[in-house]
């Protein structure tokens, strides 16, 4: 019923508009007026609107940064945001400037020299002062600026300190996760091959590679049991065409052991195969206040962008590709709820800026930056409940020792709660 | 149909005159034709259609934006219970309306509508010439058009609906039909689409770059070349060059799907399953892609600026300014627009270096931008300017081009670009700079136009009613939304409520989806008069506009062959308005110089 009715207004509406050109056309024809001929009359409405236009377009302009202005991102809290806030505002006053002139003077030349029959345009084809003078002047301020937004992008993307706070963010649809390097300061080696329920970003560790292969012969097996029974053909060959990928899977793995053990050998304590054990995996995510810290970020299935606004900074993750960025939070999320947001539920948040799916526009994670001394106070809590508990051994001696590391399940867990993220 | 079709060449100019009146068949009249005027109208009237699809998408998500989760009728409408229960958009579909909407808009409207129309229209009008140099390729460049036009169209239909990756489909999203719907069977559909429209383009490239350097009149030098030809020249060769590697990335893309291959894919873990594909980059993709896509801004920009520089100086009764400036900076930016590609890729992981060497390139085309504007400025000084509708599309052509220009300043000084990449504010860039000024351009050369192409007026009074509404709803509808994306927020987000940050600005899209309806409304005005006058219009005259350049002066009845005579020898630059010492304040392209007169 709806339907018909919005058709039926529809249909009117085109009616309505067809009736009344028609009638103008009439007229016009009545008065022996061809429709190429613009009356004077319309040539000064045209003009005037011409003149009102852009009173209505800075108007709104003018209404806009006055009613949003609040709105937009509050101050930078990161050294690199607030270095690119200060380039931004830079090139706003230039570019509000150039706008403000070159519309005035177009919509103002268009409504004054509107078309009279007595005058004659003035016959100027070139003239080679004035289109020097416009492709210098812009030339010149564009090098100011392209100088100065280098010099800023150097700045934000040189590589991040040795003693930088190294750590991770990891993409999936449609989450994060957050893993910190334990006690020794290193974060782990990772392999995609190894994610199950409890490795969901695939660390790599002996242990890891044991329980993972185990858990392949196990399908495996299962699927082989099925196999023997009876089966609708098509059925059959989908699981003799899955039999043979999880062969393919295991050798991939087995393979990686090779390289893992070759690696520890040769560089010892320093291969980072030796390291993930300690790692934290938690879905809090945590920074300490003045410290530069090194995020790695990587994704587990497509492409996501990790996205803080308010720290101005953003990189995309990309599976196959560790990316990383760096940032120096200068204010606390306590800082910002009590001193600058008045808003006692504030979070800076980290938000996925990529396209990547059905929930694309709810894959966020709440960041906290906290002060030195409450950081390390969290961070010596996570690592309490590291990936692995460390009493594993690093060479799994028997199929015992698996099962009770499976009992003890780290994993995926949530770690520790926060010192300032409860409200 | 093609053997006996007589293609017309500028060769037989005399004598041409006893044959065009063979009885053509209807069919090789007006479906096969291979007549350029009648291929002109094919496309633009394909064109108009596929952009009413992308403007009713367009609304449907924008209902969505303005009003979040909830029902509409006029959403159950088009999209059905499986799409749109209860009226409420579904959010895949938000996404896969995201990605064809952008499609359609770029390639089947910007693209083939905007240089298909005008290209094929004014080439040989505008240069001399019988018809396109290969009337049959010219005529399979339409038909591999309207092919991929139905292919895209029904990709809408197919389970899991349409290619839903966004319109740049980066794989891997693109590639997995695990990770979106959209990925399946309408992904495969885009890619044939794609494959078909960028045959369509090449055949229509070579035609345009081999008709204006092979067949241009007696005395029609490059230098007395109307600037519509110049920037239809330089855009053809820029999607010669540039499509074929877009078409690389499809196949490279439909290998990595259908194949098993890993160009693009690896370390992939989804739905519980390890992908066994290595060794591939997604960023290979964004790179092929690209090197496509920044082209491609200027071959639907390029186009447009040169119909406006034609308009303008007819309109303003005075000569462009600058001509030869304008003939450059279009060179300029054709150049440096195959050395920019990188700056839509700040944020991947890209070496910082490239970076910048990709923020200096693109920063210099704001340079030959500049000079474009400001010469057309001048040109409007001391004219006697009659706004015909025409008239209007074009200088509101150059206030988007100026306000989305200066934004677009913003987005390529890299390191601005990390805090606002992927926001509102470059949805609200490259539609006033790209989308507005190049539909602006086509508007425009529509109402100029017109009668050369359907012998008939379009409307004046609704003319100026479309061009009003829609000059203040397009500002409506994407000046608010650099707000948007200065508060953060991303775009292609089927909502913002998961988000208390953006609280303080989602009002704005309420603003911004009752302008976009208004704008709507307007453009059915436009495609009413459109019809309504091609069968009804008043007759037009051979040149109603008085202007200098040689399509008007070919009878206004349609014949195959364009000149009834020997093809007119041209004698003078297109710009002469107003020139002193002449009877008229227009000069045609034909009347020869007088014995003491300086050309320009």
């Amino acid at each position: 019923m709806t339907k018909l009715l919005i058709l039926i207004v529809v249909v009117l509406g085109i009616l309505a508009v067809a009736q009344l050109a028609r009638v103008y056309e009439l007229t016009s024809k009545l008065r022996g007026k061809r429709e190429e001929d613009i009356s004077d009359a319309d040539n000064r409405m045209n003009a005037m609107l011409m003149w009102l236009f852009p009173v209505a377009y800075f108007g709104f302009f003018l209404w806009l940064v006055i009613a949003y202005k609040d709105k937009m991102l509050p101050l930078a809290a990161s050294t690199q945001g607030v270095e690119t806030d200060a380039l931004l505002d830079f090139n706003w006053w230039i570019l509000i400037i150039t706008f403000i002139i070159t519309n005035a003077l177009l919509f103002f030349f268009a409504g004054r020299y509107v078309y009279s029959r007595d005058r004659r345009a003035h016959w100027y084809p070139h003239n080679n002062k004035w289109e020097l003078a416009w492709t210098i002047a812009p030339a010149a301020v564009l090098a100011v600026i392209i100088i100065y937004g280098l010099n800023t992008w150097q700045n934000i993307t040189s590589p991040a300190s040795p003693d930088a706070l190294q750590m991770e963010l990891y993409a999936k649809q449609f989450d994060w996760t957050a893993r910190y390097p334990g006690t020794d300061g290193m974060l782990g080696a990772t392999d995609y091959r190894l994610i199950n329920g409890e490795n969901p970003l695939g660390i790599v560790t002996a242990n890891a590679i044991t329980k993972r292969l185990a858990e392949i012969e196990q399908e495996q097996a299962e699927a082989r049991m099925q196999l023997s029974g009876v089966l609708p053909d098509a059925k059959r060959a989908d699981l003799e065409h899955h039999m043979d990928y999880l062969g393919r899977i295991a050798a991939r793995i087995v393979n990686l052991r090779m390289v893992m053990e070759e690696d520890i050998r040769v560089n010892g304590q320093a291969s980072t195969y030796l390291h993930g054990a300690d790692d934290v995996v938690t879905k809090d995510f945590m920074l300490p206040l003045r410290k530069e810290a090194n995020i790695l970020i990587r994704s587990r299935d497509i492409i996501h962008s990790a996205y803080i606004p308010h720290l101005r900074v953003q990189m995309n993750a990309v599976p196959g590709m560790t990316t990383s960025m760096k940032v120096t939070p200068t204010i606390t999320t306590d800082s910002m709820r009590t001193h600058v947001m008045n808003d006692e539920k504030f979070d800076f948040i980290l938000l996925c800026n990529k396209i990547c799916g059905a929930s694309h526009y709810n894959m966020q994670m709440p960041l906290i930056v906290t002060t030195a001394l409450e950081y390390d106070a969290w961070i010596a809590e996570a690592n309490k409940k590291p990936f692995e508990a460390p009493e594993v051994p690093v060479e799994p001696a028997a199929p015992a020792a698996t099962d009770s590391s499976m009992n003890s399940g780290a994993g995926s867990q949530p770690v520790a709660s926060l010192p300032s993220a409860g409200q | 149909m093609g053997a006996h079709a007589h293609t017309a060449h500028a060769g037989h100019a005399a004598g041409h005159h006893e044959h065009h009146h063979h009885e053509e068949s209807f069919i090789s009249k007006w479906v096969f034709s291979q007549d350029h005027k009648m291929i002109g109208k094919q496309f633009l009237v394909t064109a108009i259609f596929m952009a009413w699809v992308a403007v009713i998408m367009s609304l449907i998500f924008r209902l969505q934006l303005a009003w979040p989760g909830e029902g509409f009728a006029f959403t159950n409408f088009f999209l059905g219970d499986k799409w749109a229960p209860g009226g409420v958009l579904d959010s895949n579909m938000y996404l896969a309306l995201v990605t064809i909407h952008g499609t359609i808009m770029v390639f089947f409207v910007l693209t083939g509508g905007l240089s298909g129309t005008f290209a094929n229209l004014l080439i040989p009008l505008q240069v001399g010439a019988r018809d396109m140099a290969s009337g049959f390729i010219n005529m399979l460049s339409y038909w591999f058009f309207f092919l991929s036009s139905v292919v895209m169209l029904a990709s809408l239909f197919v389970e899991g609906g349409p290619a839903s990756a966004g319109w740049t489909v980066y794989p891997p999203l693109s590639a997995l039909p695990k990770a979106i719907p959209g990925s399946g069977a309408g992904m495969t559909l885009w890619l044939v689409s794609m494959t078909l429209f960028i045959a369509s383009s090449l055949m229509g490239g070579l035609n345009y770059v081999v008709t204006i350097l092979n067949l241009r009149t007696k005395g029609m030098k490059m230098t007395r070349l109307p600037l519509t030809i110049w920037a239809i020249f330089l855009t053809a060769v820029l999607g010669v060059l540039s499509f074929p590697v877009l078409l690389s990335a499809a196949l490279l893309l439909l290998l990595d799907r259908t194949m098993g291959t890993s160009f693009y894919l690896s370390d992939i873990h989804l739905a519980g399953e390890a992908l066994e594909n290595t060794g591939g980059s997604p960023i290979l993709f964004q790179h092929l892609f690209w090197f496509l896509g920044h082209p491609e801004v200027y071959i639907v920009l390029l186009p447009a600026l040169g119909i406006t520089s034609e308009i303008i100086a007819t309109n303003a009764r005075k000569p462009i300014f600058g001509y030869r400036a304008m003939i450059g900076s279009i060179l300029a930016i054709a150049f440096l627009s195959f050395i920019v590609w990188g700056h839509h890729m700040f944020i991947t992981g890209m070496n910082p270096f490239l970076g910048s060497v990709f923020v200096a390139t693109t920063l210099l085309i704001a340079i030959p931008s500049a000079v474009k504007v400001f010469n057309y400025i001048t040109t409007l000084w001391r004219g006697n300017i009659i706004f015909t509708p025409g008239m209007l599309f074009s200088i509101g052509l150059v206030a988007t081009f100026i306000a989305g220009g200066l934004t677009g300043i913003i987005l390529a000084d890299s390191a601005l670009d990390i805090a606002i990449h992927d926001t509102y504010f470059v949805v609200a860039h490259f539609h006033i700079v790209m989308g507005m000024s190049a539909i602006f351009g086509m508007f425009a050369g529509i109402y100029h136009w017109f009668p050369k192409m359907y012998g008939r007026m379009m409307n004046t009074k609704l003319g100026y009613a479309h061009f009003w509404i829609t000059f203040i709803c397009s500002f409506g509808v994407f000046f608010p939304m650099h707000f948007i994306g200065l508060a953060g927020a991303p775009r292609r987000y089927y909502n913002y409520t998961e988000f208390p940050m953006f609280d303080g600005v989602v009002d704005l899209n309420i603003v911004v989806t009752i302008f976009a309806i208004v704008g709507a409304l307007a453009q059915v005005i436009f495609t009413y008069n459109f019809f309504y006058s091609v069968y009804r219009g008043p007759k037009a005259v051979q040149n109603p506009w008085k202007s200098n350049t040689l399509e008007w002066t070919t009878p206004v009845e349609h014949i195959h062959g364009n000149w009834p005579g020997p093809i007119p020898v041209v004698h003078r630059w297109p710009y002469d308005y107003s020139k002193p010492g002449k009877p008229e304040d227009w000069v045609s392209q034909i009347t020869p110089l007088d014995p003491d007169e300086e050309e320009h």
